[in-house]
């Protein structure tokens, strides 16, 4: 018999109910809360009269729509009735919530993580597709919409058919300068938006091992970017040095006793994969999008594709809309696209080690006077260790805005909006049309690209801002 | 839940392959509390121009598609978020069926949760459908039954679907009762050694 993919195991962990020709019962173990896709499951709950079956496995907080010059100004009263409603329903249900007032609020993809709530061989469920990023722990993660957040309050379970397995190995080690969010961006690029879906990605290979925490949840956070139901990298000890000493974590002997069966939580050597794909990383240069979504991507020194060169009608279709909305000509060089606006944030790029990146790049350098740059640190932690390292003196002596944290600009639920018209070099995960503002047009990039372009006021490698100041 | 047996209408065809929730509802109009409501902004930055004004280019504007409830779409419909807003929205405007080459994931998934039914076709096919629907008035009978799709002129098209979730959409089940039949294994699940790590998670008890 064929070995177990480390996916089989967590799965088979969790299974509660397995019947013949139907999707299994799952068993959840930590569900994660956010204003925006909670109010109708609570309010579905009420109305049946039924309550949260484990509050103390459910942990909720206030990310989305929370402004983030001052997170008490909510001006906007429909984002502020979700924010007290989640409040009250948080009270109602017994369930723990970081809320504004709280040191531990953030992202909610930033704050499991770093609070230890994200564990290896948990399932880990939220109504927000980007929680593919606990993958990065060996956590079995994946986005839900709002019927199956209510499911998983009343009965901490879900019916799930298994999707199928997918290995992605990525070879060689990236060359310095190039960082995990150009490694996802110009996986997405190569095999298109959609090589995931039905499928687990697990991320392995000399490349993933070498990786932190922060770039191991870049990469299993834009799993979903490829259609994916979730990503995968097996716990090793960059994962468990991470989580020691962690708030929730297990503490003492729990936590060693919780090591020595995460470790198991690998894929045995014979275990077989539905599909296997190679990528080598040592090739790769600094990622920017040009398009309408992750997959239309090039390399910083390439130019704007002609949609004619496509090699189907549908992505020709989809490339010409996509340069239409984003006023841009074919052959026209990435590098000379102006930018008007760079946000550095999100569940993608808003860690710790995000804002070092890009704290080295913009040292010495000043913003340009035609850019409006922002950075939103993923959580308060994030925030506090930031500025203990002095990194927001970094930021804003060069002349960005340094913020509260929250979602911010990635999806612009709050204040923070792209105006029509306007680029956008930002860290985030959806250039879709409208995602940072109506008529507004982002450009994916990684924290040091959009540190670079600030200062630039275009798409440049940090290597080349010296000899620029020299030429002006 | 709504019952889907079977169901006759006009089809709308959107021609633009990736359509991610985000443009099917975006992120300004998910501040309600409601489920109710959101059909009104369905593909708002498409159907209407930046005046406010309906943008009379966009399909769902077109008086030949007017009361369309079978959407044609292209491969990887429903991509990017997670929020179940956007099948609410197309379910509210009044779409029953949605027909496409793919859908992505959780947005299939959602779907089923309100009563509408994604029914996927090879591309050969939706692209006949294509040219017949750019007419306009162009009707087809999804009988969910058989698993059949049939147009005026008697050309059927076959589908595949989950048999667990075509006998839910059938009978209209509610999910959450279906599953607290089960209570009693969830429970043994829950006290049963199967994780003996699962008693350290625990979401309370932080000790900053």
């Amino acid at each position: 018999m064929a070995g177990k993919t480390m996916f089989d195991k967590i799965w088979e962990q969790h299974v509660v109910v397995a019947e013949e020709g139907k999707p299994h019962l799952l068993y959840i173990d930590l569900h994660l809360v956010h204003e925006v896709t909670s109010p109708q499951a609570f309010e579905g709950l009420r109305m049946a009269g039924r309550k949260v079956r484990r509050p103390e496995l459910t942990f909720a907080t206030m990310d989305h729509n929370v402004p983030t010059d001052n997170p008490f100004t909510v001006t906007d009263p429909i984002a502020g009735k979700q924010i007290e409603t989640l409040q009250m329903n948080c009270e109602a249900f017994g369930i723990s919530l970081a809320d504004l007032h709280s040191e531990e609020q953030g992202i909610v993809h930033v704050i499991g993580p770093e609070l230890g709530l994200t564990l290896p061989g948990k399932t880990i469920v939220c109504g927000d597709s980007h929680t593919s990023t606990h993958g990065a722990f060996g956590a079995l993660a994946f986005g839900i919409g709002t019927s199956e957040l209510e499911h998983v309050l009343a009965t901490q379970c879900l019916w799930q058919t298994k999707p199928r397995t997918l290995l992605v190995e990525l070879t060689g080690r990236p060359r310095p300068g190039v960082t995990a969010k150009d490694v996802i961006l110009g996986l997405i690029a190569q095999y298109g938006v959609d090589f995931g879906t039905g499928h687990v990605i697990q991320f392995a290979g000399e490349a993933v091992r070498a990786m932190s925490m922060e770039e191991r949840m870049t990469i299993c956070n834009m799993s979903i970017e490829a259609g994916a139901r979730a990503g995968l990298i097996e716990p090793d000890e960059t994962t468990f040095a991470y989580l020691k000493g962690r708030p929730y974590a297990p503490k003492g002997e729990d936590f060693d006793a919780c090591v020595k069966l995460w470790r198991e939580l690998v894929t045995d050597p014979d275990a077989v994969f539905d599909r296997v794909i190679q990528f080598d990383v040592s090739a790769l240069e600094p990622q920017v999008t040009w398009g309408t979504h992750p997959g239309m991507g090039t390399s910083i020194n390439g130019i704007v594709p002609d949609p004619d060169t496509f090699p189907t009608e549908m992505e020709r279709l989809a490339a010409r809309q996509a340069l239409a909305y984003m006023g841009l000509e074919p052959g026209t060089k990435i590098s000379d696209i102006p930018i008007q606006h760079v946000f550095i944030g999100s569940c993608t790029n808003s860690r710790i080690e995000d804002l070092r990146l890009a704290a080295q790049v913009v040292r010495g350098h000043k913003v340009s006077p035609k850019v409006r740059a922002i950075v939103v640190p993923g959580s308060k932690q994030v925030k506090r260790q930031a500025e203990q390292e002095g990194l927001h003196e970094i930021f804003i002596t060069a002349g960005f805005e340094w913020r509260e944290p929250g979602c911010s600009m990635c999806l612009a639920m709050n204040p923070d909006v792209v105006p029509a018209g306007e680029r956008c070099a930002s860290t985030s995960n959806r250039n879709f049309e409208g995602r940072q503002g109506r008529g507004a047009r982002t450009h994916l990039v990684s924290p040091v690209t959009a540190a670079a372009a600030a200062i630039a006021g275009r798409f440049v490698e940090p290597g080349q801002l010296q000899k620029l100041e020299e030429v002006n | 839940m709504e019952v889907f047996v079977r169901h006759q209408g006009i089809v709308a065809p959107l021609d633009r392959p990736n359509v991610d929730t985000d443009a099917i509802i975006p992120k300004q109009f998910l501040k309600r509390v409601e489920r109710s409501g959101f059909g009104q902004f369905l593909f708002y930055d498409w159907r209407y121009l930046p005046n406010g004004e309906p943008d009379p280019s966009f399909v769902l504007n077109q008086p030949r598609y007017a009361g369309a409830s079978i959407l044609l779409a292209r491969n990887n419909f429903g991509c990017g978020s997670s929020r179940e807003h956007a099948p609410w929205a197309l379910a509210d405007y009044g779409f029953k069926v949605i027909i496409a080459p793919s859908f992505a994931d959780i947005f299939h998934n959602n779907c089923f949760k309100n009563g509408m039914l994604p029914i996927v076709l090879p591309e050969k096919d939706v692209e006949h459908l294509f040219q017949q629907a750019g007419r306009g008035q162009y009707r087809l009978e999804v009988d969910l039954e058989a698993q059949v799709v049939r147009d005026d002129e008697g050309t059927t098209w076959r589908f595949q679907v989950d048999p667990y979730r075509r006998e839910r959409l059938l009978k209209g089940l509610d999910d959450i009762g279906a599953t607290l039949l089960h209570a009693d294994r969830i429970t043994v699940y829950e006290q049963s050694a199967k994780k003996p790590y699962q008693d350290v998670y625990r979401t309370t008890g932080s000790v900053t």
